[in-house]
């Protein structure tokens, strides 16, 4: 079977998002009845959610899930996996019988806290050294794959239409004060587990509706930084693009939209001075990190979540509200099907990114 | 005039009541998509928020949507009347060929893209609010009426790229500000008080009595028209020397 990336695959998808900016908890079934509304975006190639706030229990380790094609991939991980990290808690995620849901591999979930001394030895911080010996763990263990690896949060994914997925993973047992959805249309291709959406590293995800004609170049620039594509999928890049610009160069989730959906330098050149030398030097400094094609995605990190469209908002995306409760959606159906009767509805311009943030006031 | 419960209906099965019956009123519609396509006659009501392709190639039937739209409404229309009592997505109107459509808030993006007219076909939209960028890119006939009401102070009427490549039909602007980036192969100048009469007063009157709106108010304002310039013809880029 040929994998992602090594076929084309012009994709049609849906995505949406749930946030509870007061930090009250939104049940798993809740955003699974939202995107199930636009099952027709989706083929039943792939569907997958993150949810934030759900393993409080948890919440100061890192929660591993981890897709094994065998029983060999899962011991050389777990013997890894000792060598690098206390675990506190390992068992597989608990599924349920699905008649459209076929072929599920082995399926692993782990909390657990980096070795102190390895730690030290290596001179890196927490997330550092977690995210390259997930990074390491992807590369080099054939048949293992950690497809989520931030505190207090999961991602959950298969092939399959998003509500069947939600059912597999039995979405109804987590709350959490965020989540994001994703319904896949892989027109050319098999579509496999790995290839699911959300990408996640870290606490950080990314649920994408579009194409990115970029890929090839973004791909190359990201490279260069340690990181690999191991999945040769468009939304893989867009993660960990995300995470070099906000963890690594520390720019804030608004100057990262403004690198990935750089205005045209005709718009820039509209902008008063300080805006446009602001503007310039972003889409200089980080050039081969601008996307384009068509593309809206969610992201989600601990505490907040963004909405980007690229700058010519050839994806629709829709954001509501409705009291503490924020909504995200590729169709506005979608968000009236869980919440009738909202505040405001209103469709984001292109390229301008719809941040929120839990209140801090916040209890999650 | 039949009432019906979309929620009791799937999607194949509502669209067949559509189809079926003359005048008929949907309540709960909740992202169907293609409603009213191609109908040629009837009276619908839809309630609620149909999906996308809502009354693509529509044929001479009327339908108003109370709620809002989602994309892609009327695509390639070609007569009847589209009347939405709130917001229209992306993708409105897209090469619409005759017929009215008319919103009462705002567009999205790309809306009234490579609209025609060709003799008695004359595509008319309308729309209350304000649009995203591209308005009316490649416009090849026809009219665009964008009204601004209820909108920001400070917000624009268009988005950037306002009729880009446009060049026949016009577009009305209910602004004496011209568009950002407003190409220079087209004309843009404010109307005169014997233009609003003559020319935006009859394309308007039916907007106002179907959304309840007071016209005089309407066409107190100033207003401005894109045109193409016969001057700088696209002909000279296309045609084979």
């Amino acid at each position: 079977m040929k994998k992602e990336g090594e076929v084309r695959i012009p994709s049609g998808c849906a995505i949406c998002g749930i946030f509870s900016r007061d930090g009250s908890p939104v049940n798993g079934g809740t955003i699974a009845k939202s995107i199930a509304l636009m099952h027709n975006r989706s083929n039943g190639l792939g569907g997958g959610f993150a949810g934030y706030g759900i393993y409080p229990a948890y919440k100061d380790y890192y929660a591993l899930h981890i897709f094994y094609d065998n029983l060999k991939a899962r011991e050389e991980t777990e013997r890894f996996l000792d060598s690098h990290f206390d675990i506190i808690n390992l068992s597989k995620i608990p599924t349920k019988q699905v008649e459209s849901i076929t072929d599920a591999p082995l399926i692993w979930r782990y909390f657990v806290s980096p070795l102190v001394h390895k730690i030290q030895d290596s001179q890196l911080e927490e997330n550092e050294y977690t995210a390259r010996c997930m990074i390491r763990i992807n590369n080099s263990i054939d048949g293992a794959y950690v497809f989520s690896c931030g505190k207090n949060m999961g991602v959950f994914k298969a092939v399959g239409y998003p509500e069947d997925v939600a059912e597999f993973y039995r979405l109804e047992d987590y709350e959490g004060y965020a989540w994001t959805a994703h319904g896949r249309y892989p027109t050319n291709t098999p579509g496999w587990w790995g290839g699911a959406h959300p990408f996640a590293l870290l606490d950080l995800s990314v649920v994408h509706n579009g194409e990115i004609s970029s890929y090839d170049a973004n791909r190359r620039a990201v490279e260069m930084y340690d990181y690999t594509c191991n999945l040769l999928t468009d939304t893989e890049v867009i993660t960990y693009i995300l995470d070099y610009l906000i963890r690594k160069e520390g720019l804030t989730l608004e100057e990262s939209a403004n690198v990935i959906a750089a205005p045209f330098w005709s718009t820039i050149a509209m902008k008063d001075q300080e805006e446009a030398t602001r503007l310039a030097y972003l889409r200089k400094m980080y050039s081969s990190f601008l996307i384009t094609g068509p593309f809206s995605i969610l992201v989600g990190f601990t505490g907040g979540m963004m909405a980007l469209n690229d700058r010519l908002k050839l994806r629709s995306l829709v954001v509501a509200e409705k009291g503490e409760t924020t909504y995200f959606s590729s169709e506005e159906a979608a968000i009236r099907a869980i919440e009738p009767d909202l505040d405001r509805v209103w469709s984001p311009a292109g390229g301008k990114p719809v941040i929120v943030r839990l209140n801090k006031e916040a209890i999650v | 005039m039949k009432t019906i419960d979309a929620f009791k209906l799937n999607e194949e099965e509502l669209k067949q009541e559509i189809r079926n019956n003359q005048d008929i009123e949907v309540d709960n519609c909740l992202g169907q998509r293609y409603l009213g396509c191609a109908l040629k006659e009837g009276n619908i009501k839809l309630v609620g928020t149909p999906g996308n392709g809502l009354a693509a190639y529509l044929d001479g039937a009327s339908i108003y949507v109370k709620g809002n739209a989602q994309d892609a409404v009327a695509d390639t229309m070609n007569g009847g009347l589209v009347a939405i009592e709130g917001n229209a997505g992306d993708a409105l109107s897209y090469a619409m060929r005759g017929g009215k459509v008319y919103i009462l808030g705002n567009a999205g993006y790309r809306a009234g893209v490579h609209m025609k007219a060709y003799k008695e076909k004359r595509s008319l939209l309308i729309i209350g609010g304000c649009t995203g960028s591209f308005l009316g890119e490649y416009l090849a006939g026809g009219t665009i009426i964008v009204l601004g009401l209820n909108c920001k102070p400070g917000m624009k009427l268009t988005g950037y790229f306002c009729a880009n490549g446009m060049y026949a039909g016009k577009i009305y602007l209910r602004t004496d500000e011209k568009p950002v980036n407003l190409s220079d192969k087209l004309e843009f100048h404010k109307l005169d008080r014997d233009e609003k009469e003559e020319e935006l007063r009859p394309l308007l009157e039916e907007y106002a009595r179907i959304f309840h709106l007071n016209l005089e108010e309407i066409l107190a304002s100033d207003f401005s028209v894109i045109e193409a310039d016969p001057q700088k013809s696209y002909k000279q880029i296309y045609a084979a020397v």
